[in-house]
């Protein structure tokens, strides 16, 4: 008798608890009482190695957040793979980390191709996809990936920005428009669009180049023939310094001259242009240039520089790839405490897109991260600077791209 | 005493044909053994590794098709990796513009691609050695490039590249949709795997190697070298551009980017790891290219290339007629143990 009760008892309580037990178990991915694993793909080989400082930082930097006991009692394990550049490897990359790592999210995968590559995959699993490393102004479409976002501004942010300051300058200016015919710098054609609306098709004069033409000095001769009074230079270093000697060369001068601040480098296209024929040439930036004899006193710039003499003496503090990953690194951090012991993939995303005004030390003063459920650009600001002659010169306040 | 003489010439004549069946069985036995070993990773690994070992087969067919031109026939191409990607854009383009079933874009893919391969082997068939390898090594730099021009871009989608999505599973099948690929790259990969080694011991595959050995030779011997060198070329290239066509959907993207000049080289590194001029080296060959840059990556961080190339000069010391050659010697070793 009381056997019997005892094993119905054992039983009615196992059933009971059985539905509990298995309710437990899809727990959240990546997620212990411990540790909470974020995954990183980066390209540590092939032709974008370059990039890779930006993984090795992060790398860095939570081991250090770690050391100070984490967040809310989690150590981070920050897994980065390389995928050399090449997109299936960023595939195979993802799904190793989402698969067999299990992590929680991924975090600043870079690269255009590579991200496009992943993120359909990753929307399909509802993985969050946070902060990625390219310029793409996709990244910011919420209602087609909502599990991907980007961080940086978009091309298209910085296309608005010229936009808006061109407008401000001279109302009825027409533009000349030099972009290189692909993703890059179609961006700047719908940034442009955004701000100029139905005037687009009166008063911008635009022309493309392929990456594999040889010169623009036909491009230039042509957008010079159009007679406009401003011109956009959307299109890679070398390119950009063909245009700007090109248009030296033949003797135009539009009053204001914008420069995408993917070419604004001067090893690379302004001392081969010339550094006197870029005079004036308006460019915009939104991190602080470690090179920048400005930010010597910059709280900010300290807080940096003290993480990269104390943690990665070896690295090179003029590379701005650093002050990008601390910043990125930050806003992450900055996520995770937000989210408090809730790790859960939809608390991760709902917090990712829940910022406001957070400022991040390596960012130019006035801007901020900001992001809602229906805006996915975290940083829309930029501040312009002028080309002097021997270096970039900020001048203005920040400027903030629409809201489209 | 001649009777007894006599005796063991007749065991001999009976012996012979059970001999021949065992080794019929014994070959019977080994393919069932491959079977069950290709097949069980569908019920034993978790979809990632499945993932990874589609992509090694899918790897290991292409590096095939290398082989057949270089390894058999002589021909040094560095540029198959041209081919991979034109199966590869075949596919894509058919299946998202044309919305066509995977399966129908096989043909079409395998058609382009040997058509571009026999267009290729007339250059070809002027150029030697060093000469054509740089020669094809020109081409897998200039198809990214081509891929992106703006006359065919609204059908190749320019840098942007085209999405794909890999077929289902039969509803009658119990597979989930990785399971299926699996299947499907090694179904594929098997039939081609197959006619390849039937057409490598034909009369046409003597020839191909007889070219490769001595062309002059062959040539005296009645052989057109010219014919047999471009059809060489055409069936290697249709064999990696069917590869590249299951690459696409597995991967279920396709972009310039994916088919930069380091897929023919990593290619070329396959066949030379797996062994030159050898079928089941390929396999070893596609299984080193996918896993070997993953344990370098291990290893270091700061400098995965540093480390496969270490990896790679090992394995050339230790292995210098490949992983084929290595199952060769051990096979030899073991008919003389056991003809002693």
């Amino acid at each position: 008798m009381l056997n019997r009760r005892t094993l119905l008892a054992t039983a009615s309580a196992a059933a009971l608890a059985a539905p509990r037990v298995s309710r437990a178990q899809p727990a959240t991915p990546g997620v212990t009482a411990t540790e909470i694993k974020i995954g990183n793909i980066m390209p540590y080989s092939g032709p974008a190695s370059a990039y890779g400082v930006i993984g090795r930082l992060e790398q860095v930097y939570f081991r250090v957040l770690n050391e100070a006991g984490g967040i809310a009692g989690r150590k981070i394990n920050y897994i980065t793979y390389d995928d050399g550049y090449s997109p299936p490897k960023t595939v195979e990359q993802a799904r190793r980390l989402v698969e067999q790592d299990r992590v929680a999210f991924l975090f600043n995968t870079l690269g255009t191709p590579t991200n496009s590559a992943i993120v359909r995959y990753v929307n399909q699993r509802k993985v969050p996809h946070l902060f990625l490393s390219t310029g793409a102004d996709k990244w910011g479409h919420y209602q087609e990936t909502p599990w991907t976002i980007g961080w940086q501004p978009s091309y298209r942010t910085e296309a608005q920005i010229y936009m808006k300051h061109l407008l401000e300058q001279r109302p009825d200016a027409k533009l000349a428009l030099l972009y290189q015919n692909d993703d890059f710098g179609k961006d700047y054609i719908v940034g442009v669009r955004d701000i100029l609306g139905d005037r687009f098709e009166r008063t911008v004069r635009a022309v493309s180049h392929e990456v594999t033409d040889p010169t623009v000095d036909s491009q230039i001769v042509s957008l010079q023939a159009s007679g406009s009074d401003a011109m956009l230079t959307a299109t890679t270093p070398k390119f950009a310094a063909q245009a700007i000697r090109k248009m030296h060369d033949i003797g135009w001068k539009p009053p204001l001259h914008y420069l995408t601040n993917v070419s604004v480098s001067v090893a690379a296209v302004m001392q081969p242009a010339g550094p006197e024929k870029g005079v004036g040439i308006i460019t915009s930036a939104y991190i602080k240039d470690p090179t920048d004899p400005g930010w010597r006193d910059d709280a900010g710039m300290k807080e940096w520089r003290g993480f990269m003499q104390r943690h990665m003496p070896d690295a090179d503090q003029t590379d701005v790839n650093y002050p990008f990953a601390y910043g990125v690194s930050k806003t992450m951090e900055h996520v995770l405490r937000q989210c408090g012991n809730d790790l859960s993939r939809e608390n991760v995303m709902k917090q990712a897109t829940n910022l406001r005004n957070l400022e991040i030390p390596t960012l130019l003063p006035g801007i901020r991260v900001n992001t809602s459920p229906t805006n996915y650009h975290p940083i829309r600001q930029m501040q312009l600077a002028r080309w002097t002659g021997s270096t970039w010169e900020r001048f203005g306040n920040v400027i903030e791209g629409a809201s489209v | 005493m001649s009777a007894t003489e006599e005796v063991p010439a007749v065991p001999v004549l009976v012996q012979a044909p059970p001999r021949s069946a065992m080794a019929t069985w014994q070959r019977g036995a080994l393919v069932l053994l491959g079977l069950a070993a290709a097949l069980a990773p569908i019920f034993v690994l978790e979809s990632f590794q499945l993932f990874q070992l589609t992509m090694a087969v899918i790897m290991a067919l292409a590096v095939l098709g290398l082989n057949i031109v270089t390894g058999y026939n002589g021909q040094i191409s560095l540029g198959h990796g041209a081919f991979y990607a034109v199966g590869a854009y075949a596919t894509a383009i058919l299946m998202s513009h044309g919305d066509w079933s995977f399966w129908a874009t096989l043909p079409v893919s395998a058609a382009v691609c040997a058509g571009l391969g026999y267009a290729v082997g007339f250059p070809a068939l002027r150029l030697g050695g060093l000469y054509l390898a740089l020669t094809t090594f020109s081409l897998a730099v200039a198809v990214p490039q081509i891929l992106k021009h703006r006359a065919i871009e609204d059908w190749t989608g320019g840098v942007q590249g085209l999405f794909l999505v890999k077929p289902d599973p039969p509803s009658w099948l119990p597979l989930d949709a990785d399971q299926w690929m699996y299947l499907v790259a090694l179904g594929v990969s098997a039939v081609l795997f197959l006619l390849s080694w039937n057409l490598i011991r034909s009369r046409v595959g003597r020839a191909l190697m007889a070219i490769r050995d001595n062309p002059t030779a062959a040539e005296a011997m009645g052989m057109d070298t010219a014919t047999l060198k471009t059809r060489a070329f055409a069936v290697s290239a249709m064999v990696t551009g069917i590869a590249g066509s299951l690459g696409a959907v597995v991967i279920e993207f396709v972009a310039p980017d994916s088919f930069g000049f380091g897929v023919s080289i990593s290619l070329f590194v396959g066949m030379v790891v797996g062994g030159v001029a050898s079928i089941a080296g390929s396999i070893f060959g596609g299984l080193f290219v996918l896993f070997v840059p993953n344990i370098a990556e291990e290893i270091s961080k700061a400098a995965p290339g540093v480390i496969y190339g270490a990896i790679l000069i090992l394995f050339l010391f230790l292995l210098p007629d490949g992983f084929a050659g290595l199952l060769r010697r051990l096979a030899a070793r073991w008919r003389d143990r056991a003809a002693r």
